[in-house]
C-alpha cells in the first residue's frame, strides 16, 4: 500500500533522505510528506530511523543527501536555530529535560527564540494544559515523574509556538492511564491547528488518532495510507499491532 | 600566634580568589564542551604581561588594564574559532590535546615577546600594607579578594537571571535539548572561551603586582585552579569557588605550620586523593534525572 495524503498543501516535504552516523546508514532514502493542519504518524519497529528522522528535520543530525521543504522552503542545510525560528519544534525522545533547572525555567527556555516578554503568557497557558506543572514550577524538572516530564517536554517544545509539531515516542515509558493522557493532550492540539508529526513504536495508538500514517522499516518508508486504512492493513496488523 | 594563623588566613584568601577565578573559567568551558582547557593558566598569564607592556608603554593604568582583558578575551575567541572549532566533532581527548598544544604556543609567543624574565605590575593602590590584629594585608591583597568577590556576584547574576546565561547553563545540562529550543550552541561555546578568558585575563592584572608575571606563570596557576575545579567537582560554579578558597588556604596553612617547601605539592596530594575518594568532588553534579 502506498499512497499520499491528499488534503492540504504539504507543510513539510521530506525527499529521498539520507543520514549517516559516521560511516553507518541509518536513512536510505526516506520520503514523506505532512500537510498543513493533519496529524501524520510515523511507526515502525526499534530501530527502524525513526528518531534519526525526526532529528534531522530538526536539523541536529545532518542529511547526506536528499531534501527537506517547510512551508515551501528548503531547509536541507538551514542551522538547527534557524529551524526552530521557523516554527519547527521537537519532542525529542527520552523527554531530555534540563534536569537541576525549574519546572517554569525548563519552559521559558522553549521560549529562546521569541521576545522574553511574550514568554509569560504562554507559559499561563501550559499551566492550564497540564496543571501539575504549575503546582511544581519551581521544582527540579530532573525530580518529575516520567508522566510530567513529557508534559513538561510537549509544553516546552510548544513554548516557541510552532507550526509544525514533531513529537518522538510520547508514550515511551508511560503507564496506560498516562497514555492516554498525552494521546488526549496531543488529539487537543491537532483540533487547535498545530501540524503534528508523531512517531511512535505504539503503532496502534498513533495509527488511531492519525490523518494519514507511514511504515519505516530499516531506514526506507516502506507503506503509506491513511490511519484507519492502514489499521486494517495485514502485513501492518502482524508487523506492529502484534494480531 | 592568632596574629599568625590570620596571616595565612590572609595570604590563603589572596590566592584562593585567584584559584577560584582560574577554576571558574576551566567550569565553564567544561560545562559547554566537556573540555578541560589546559589553557587556562594562559589567559591568566597573557593577562598579566599584556598589562604590564602596556603601562611601560605609558598607557595608564586603568586603561591598560581594560585593554588586556579585552585583549585576552579576543585570544580566547580566537582559540575557539581556530582550534576548537575546526576540530568539529572531534572527541573530547583530542580537544584537550588541542588546548594543550595552545598553551604551549600561547607561551612561546608571550617568551618572544615578554622576554623570559619577571616583572611586577605596580599596586593599583599603594603598597603599605594595611594593619589587622597584628597581621598585615597588602591593598593588592584587597584588590585580588575584592575583584573575586564581585566577579561571583556577576557571574551569579548572570546564571541566575538572564537568559543568556540560563542558555548556557541549559547547553551544559543537555546539550540536545538546547539545540532543539533553538539555542545556538556554537555560540556558547564560544561565549565560554570568551568569558573564561577575561575571567583569566582579570585574575592574571590583579595578581600580577604581587605574585609578579612571566612567560609561564600560567602553567603552575593553571594547574591549581584545576585542581581547585575538581575538588569543587567540575561544571559547578560554587565548587569552583569554595575549591579555590580551600586551595589556597591549605596552602598557606602548610607554607606556614609545615614548610613553605610543601606549598606547592598541596595541590598536587590534593588532587591525587579527590580522585581516589571524591572524584565528582564536593558540588559535582548529582544525577537528579531520572531513567
Ligand atoms: N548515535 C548513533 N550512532 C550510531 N548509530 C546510531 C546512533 N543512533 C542511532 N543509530 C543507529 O541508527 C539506526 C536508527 O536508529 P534510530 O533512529 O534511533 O531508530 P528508532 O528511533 O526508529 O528506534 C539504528 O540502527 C541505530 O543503531
Ligand atoms: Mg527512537
Amino acid at each position: 500500500m502506498s499512497a499520499t495524503p491528499a488534503d492540504g498543501a504539504p507543510l513539510l516535504e521530506v525527499a529521498d533522505l539520507c543520514t549517516y552516523y559516521g560511516r553507518i546508514q541509518a536513512l536510505h532514502g526516506v520520503s514523506l510528506s505532512v500537510p498543513s493542519g493533519s496529524l501524520v504518524a510515523l511507526v515502525g519497529a526499534n530501530g527502524a530511523g525513526k528518531t534519526t528522522l525526526l532529528r534531522t528535520i530538526s536539523g541536529v543530525n545532518r542529511a547526506s543527501s536528499g531534501a527537506i521543504v517547510f512551508d515551501g522552503r528548503d531547509i536541507t542545510r538551514t542551522r538547527s536555530d534557524l529551524r526552530v525560528r521557523s516554527g519547527i519544534s521537537q519532542v525529542p525522545e527520552g523527554r531530555q529535560m534540563f534536569g537541576p533547572m525549574s519546572v517554569e525555567d525548563n519552559l521559558r527556555l522553549g521560549a529562546y527564540t521569541r521576545p522574553a516578554a511574550q514568554a509569560q503568557r504562554s507559559i499561563e497557558r501550559m499551566y492550564a494544559m497540564f496543571p501539575v506543572l504549575e503546582a511544581r514550577r519551581m521544582q527540579p524538572a530532573g525530580t518529575l515523574s516520567g508522566g510530567q516530564q513529557q508534559m513538561l517536554a510537549i509544553g516546552r517544545a510548544l513554548m516557541s509556538q510552532p507550526r509544525l509539531l514533531l513529537l518522538d515516542e510520547p508514550s515511551m515509558g508511560l503507564a496506560p492511564q498516562l497514555v492516554a493522557e498525552i494521546f488526549a493532550a496531543i488529539v487537543a492540539l491537532a483540533k487547535e491547528g498545530v501540524t503534528i508529526l508523531l512517531v511512535e513504536q505504539n503503532a496502534h495508538a498513533a495509527l488511531s488518532i492519525a490523518d494519514f500514517g507511514y511504515v519505516l522499516e530499516t531506514g526506507k518508508t516502506v507503506m503509506s495510507g491513511s490511519g484507519r486504512d492502514l489499521l486494517a492493513d495485514e502485513r501492518v496488523k502482524q508487523a506492529y499491532l502484534g494480531m | 600566634m592568632l596574629s599568625q594563623t590570620l596571616q595565612y588566613l590572609f595570604s590563603g584568601l589572596t590566592n584562593g580568589a585567584i584559584y577560584a577565578l582560574s577554576a571558574l573559567g576551566f567550569s565553564l568551558i567544561y560545562n559547554a564542551s566537556g573540555v578541560i582547557n589546559f589553557a587556562q593558566g594562559e589567559f591568566i598569564m597573557l593577562g598579566g604581561v599584556a598589562a604590564v607592556l602596556l603601562t611601560s608603554a605609558g598607557v595608564p593604568l586603568p586603561l591598560a588594564i581594560l585593554l588586556a582583558v579585552l585583549m585576552v578575551a579576543v585570544v580566547g575567541l580566537l582559540l575557539e574559532k581556530f582550534a576548537i572549532e575546526p576540530a568539529g566533532d572531534a572527541d573530547v581527548v583530542s580537544l584537550i590535546i588541542i588546548t594543550i598544544g595552545a598553551s604551549i604556543f600561547l607561551q612561546g609567543v608571550a617568551q618572544v615577546v615578554f622576554g623570559k624574565g619577571q616583572r611586577a605590575l605596580a599596586p593599583f593602590t599603594g603598597d603599605a600594607p594595611i594593619v589587622i590584629a597584628g597581621a598585615s594585608l597588602l591593598p593588592q591583597s584587597l584588590w585580588m579578594i575584592g575583584t573575586g568577590a564581585v566577579i561571583v556576584l556577576v557571574l551569579a547574576w548572570f546564571f541566575g537571571r538572564t537568559r543568556l546565561g540560563k542558555a548556557m547553563l541549559a547547553t551544559a545540562h543537555n546539550r540536545l535539548a538546547a539545540r532543539l529550543v533553538g539555542i545556538n550552541t556554537r555560540h556558547v561555546l564560544a561565549l565560554s572561551f570568551v568569558i573564561s578568558a577575561a575571567l583569566g585575563a582579570i585574575a592574571g592584572v590583579v595578581s600580577a603586582p604581587i605574585t609578579l608575571t612571566s612567560y609561564d606563570v600560567g602553567i603552575m596557576v593553571g594547574l591549581k585552579g584545576f585542581v581547585a575545579a575538581t575538588l569543587g567537582g567540575l561544571g559547578s560554579g560554587v565548587g569552583a569557588v569554595v575549591g579555590g578558597l580551600i586551595l589556597g588556604l591549605m596552602e598557606a596553612l602548610a607554607a606556614g605550620y609545615i614548610s613553605s617547601a610543601y606549598k606547592d605539592a598541596v595541590p598536587f596530594a590534593l588532587i591525587i586523593l579527590i580522585l581516589f575518594f571524591m572524584p565528582r568532588g564536593l558540588f559535582g553534579a548529582r544525577v537528579t534525572e531520572r531513567v
